[in-house]
């Protein structure tokens, strides 16, 4: 019989690398705590190693993700957002203790992230039809353009809202078919690590989303210079480093989206805004009238 | 491409008379005496061969140090590719890229050898001619080795007489796991002498022989019966090239050296793909034979993959940021 002397199993937070949770490279971890300042967790803190192996991961599950046809990814999305529904106790009190919350605020932050999940898995199937289309050329060619996906995106996740904001940066990345290498909000990452556990058992192909908790203070600098991503959304970078990230990026000419002025409200309509600067547009030109 | 397959030069009927280096020179007098032998070297301790090679794997070779293992690693990577649909084109493309692994980097140093079937040594003798960069070539019946002797010697002269001056040989591990060790012996001598002046590498194809004791066992036969390198494995079987049966090897090749003066060389192949795992058997050689052995001419690695990973380790220390496959060739 179980007493009130149990002693409680406490979970150690790890990053999510190709569909595994390992502990980082490195060793090291960092002390998150909630917004008054009270101890929750000793988190991995991702070195540069750890962002290498995800780019690793992340451009051996490209194939497979972008390969996959848009019905089947967004039926893979829509069930991520199914999973994170059995999750909802856990991440509004997760979401609650990093952003210091009330209860009803946090349930409406965790709802909403749910349906950002639903509405970007709706748009898998419609993005060639909307993006793409039939050019009238004067010539004999059946002439048409499809989006296609750039390939890695590195993304550093918004710094301030932990679920809402993260959700809202990572689902469009995978909705047009791109695999993602994620650096979490540094003081709020939990949430990011029980995402990590919904989309390892929400038929995800591992490598597609990797999450690393740490610093992108750090990491940004390694992300942006790698030869290997092709893309990165600055939105969680440090205040000033910005402009310095974007020139490394452009040494391997990477698709980069700026960060805003400060964090927007993530519960607004996103529109195509996060979608369309990691598509690049293909034109095939069919010859026809034989 | 002439082919010297000559039916009427197969050697049936003599067998190759061929003593040991001294202090071995009456260990193959018969094969119970081989046998004792053999079941007479030391027996190697697993669990501490597993320990020592994991130990050493967890040396940390940081900056200046791994740069110079790297260089060192491509210098010793033997170029390979043994598909059945290999064609004279990727061997062509397999010897450009062994001359200049890194074309956006010319002080890379080039690879040791390129490693093909026989039948396409021709066209990598001609695509090397004038680089010093050998041509191996894999023969008697490999990966098998199932043929008989006759057809066995023919491959080896036939690679031989294509241009090939390093000959990689599969010992007859039917033969080896019966018991029937001196079979294997005077195969091996056979094939040495078949091989002229090219060089002999021995495959004990370890993933196959089960035990390190094995092990140990089959590199004493291939350094007795006269073979210039001992090697791992195949590459088309797993387990290949691990740290412990690389650790055993080293220890036989250094034992060999100290009681006959014979240097051999070793060969882990196969399974070998990350710089990582060419830096811990660069320690290893070091830890365990010595740095004679830290030479194209005593080490290689037989790999494909392997190259590719040095070049994408090299252009990261160059340019201070990581690398990726779209900087390095597909093959």
């Amino acid at each position: 019989m179980i007493g009130n002397d149990r002693l409680a199993v406490r979970k150690t937070y790890k990053l999510y690398v190709n569909g595994a949770f390992p502990r980082s490279e490195s060793g090291r971890t960092y002390e998150v705590t909630d917004s008054k300042g009270h101890f929750l967790a000793n988190v991995a803190w991702a070195s540069r190693k750890d962002a290498r192996d995800a780019v690793v991961a992340a451009r051996g599950a490209f194939a497979k993700w972008s390969g996959a046809t848009a019905y089947n990814r967004g039926q893979v999305l829509y069930r991520v957002a199914e999973v994170m529904e059995g999750r909802h106790l856990q991440f509004c009190e997760e979401v609650a203790a990093a952003e210091g919350l009330s209860s009803s605020k946090a349930r409406a932050a965790v709802d909403a992230a749910i349906d950002r999940w639903v509405w970007y898995a709706g748009w898998t199937d419609k993005l060639a039809a909307v993006l793409g289309g039939a050019n009238p050329v004067a010539g004999p060619y059946f002439d048409f353009s499809t989006p296609e996906p750039s390939g890695v995106v590195a993304v550093l996740a918004p710094q301030q809202s932990s679920l809402l904001g993260l959700v809202s940066v990572l689902a469009p990345v995978l909705t047009t078919g791109n695999t993602a290498v994620v650096v979490t909000s540094r003081q709020r990452p939990i949430p990011a690590v029980t995402l990590a556990e919904v989309l390892a058992t929400s038929d995800v192909p591992g490598g597609v989303v990797n999450l690393l908790t740490g610093d992108a203070e750090e990491l940004g600098p390694w992300l942006a210079e790698h030869a290997d991503v092709d893309g990165i959304d600055l939105t969680g970078a440090p205040a000033g480093r910005a402009m310095e990230f974007e020139r490394e990026a452009a040494g391997t000419i990477k698709r980069v989206v700026r960060p805003p002025a400060t964090e927007p409200d993530w519960s607004a309509e996103p529109g195509l805004s996060r979608m369309t600067p990691f598509l690049e547009t293909k034109t095939v030109w069919h010859p026809m009238g034989v | 491409m002439t082919h010297v397959l000559d039916p009427d030069a197969l050697p049936g009927a003599t067998p190759a008379v061929h003593a040991p280096l001294p202090p071995y020179d009456d260990v193959t007098r018969s094969d119970a005496a081989f046998r004792s032998f053999l079941h007479g070297l030391p027996g190697v301790d697993q669990v501490g061969a597993e320990s020592r090679a994991a130990q050493l794997g967890t040396r940390s070779i940081k900056t200046t140090s791994k740069a110079w293992a790297i260089d060192t690693a491509i210098s010793m990577v033997d170029l390979t590719t043994l598909e059945g649909a290999d064609t004279p084109g990727k061997v062509r493309s397999l010897a450009a890229k062994a001359k200049q692994p890194d074309p956006s980097d010319p002080t890379t140093p080039r690879v040791a050898a390129v490693c093909v079937y026989g039948d396409l040594a021709g066209v990598a003798r001609e695509a090397l001619a004038g680089t010093g960069i050998h041509v191996a070539a894999v023969a008697t019946a490999f990966p098998s080795g199932r043929a008989s002797r006759a057809v066995k010697i023919a491959d080896v002269r036939d690679a031989v007489g294509n241009g090939a001056d390093e000959i990689d040989m599969v010992i007859d591990r039917g033969a080896f796991l019966t018991g029937r060790y001196l079979d294997v012996y005077e195969e091996i001598v056979a094939v040495k002498e078949a091989c002229g002046d090219a060089h002999l590498k021995v495959i004990l194809e370890t993933g196959e022989l089960k035990t390190l004791d094995n092990v140990r066992r089959a590199s004493w036969i291939a350094m007795l019966a006269g073979g210039d390198f001992v090697k791992t494995s195949t590459g088309k079987v797993t387990p290949a090239a691990t740290l412990p049966v690389g650790l055993v090897m080293l220890e036989a090749v250094r034992d060999f050296r100290i009681a006959t003066g014979r240097q051999i060389g070793v060969k882990p192949a196969g399974g070998i793909r990350t710089t990582k795992d060419a830096v811990k058997h660069l320690v290893m050689i070091n830890e365990t034979a010595g740095p004679d052995w830290l030479s194209p001419d005593w080490f290689r690695f037989g790999a494909s993959s392997l190259l590719n990973d040095l070049l994408l380790q090299r252009q990261k220390l160059r340019t201070g940021h990581y690398s990726g496959p779209d900087y390095v060739t597909v093959d």
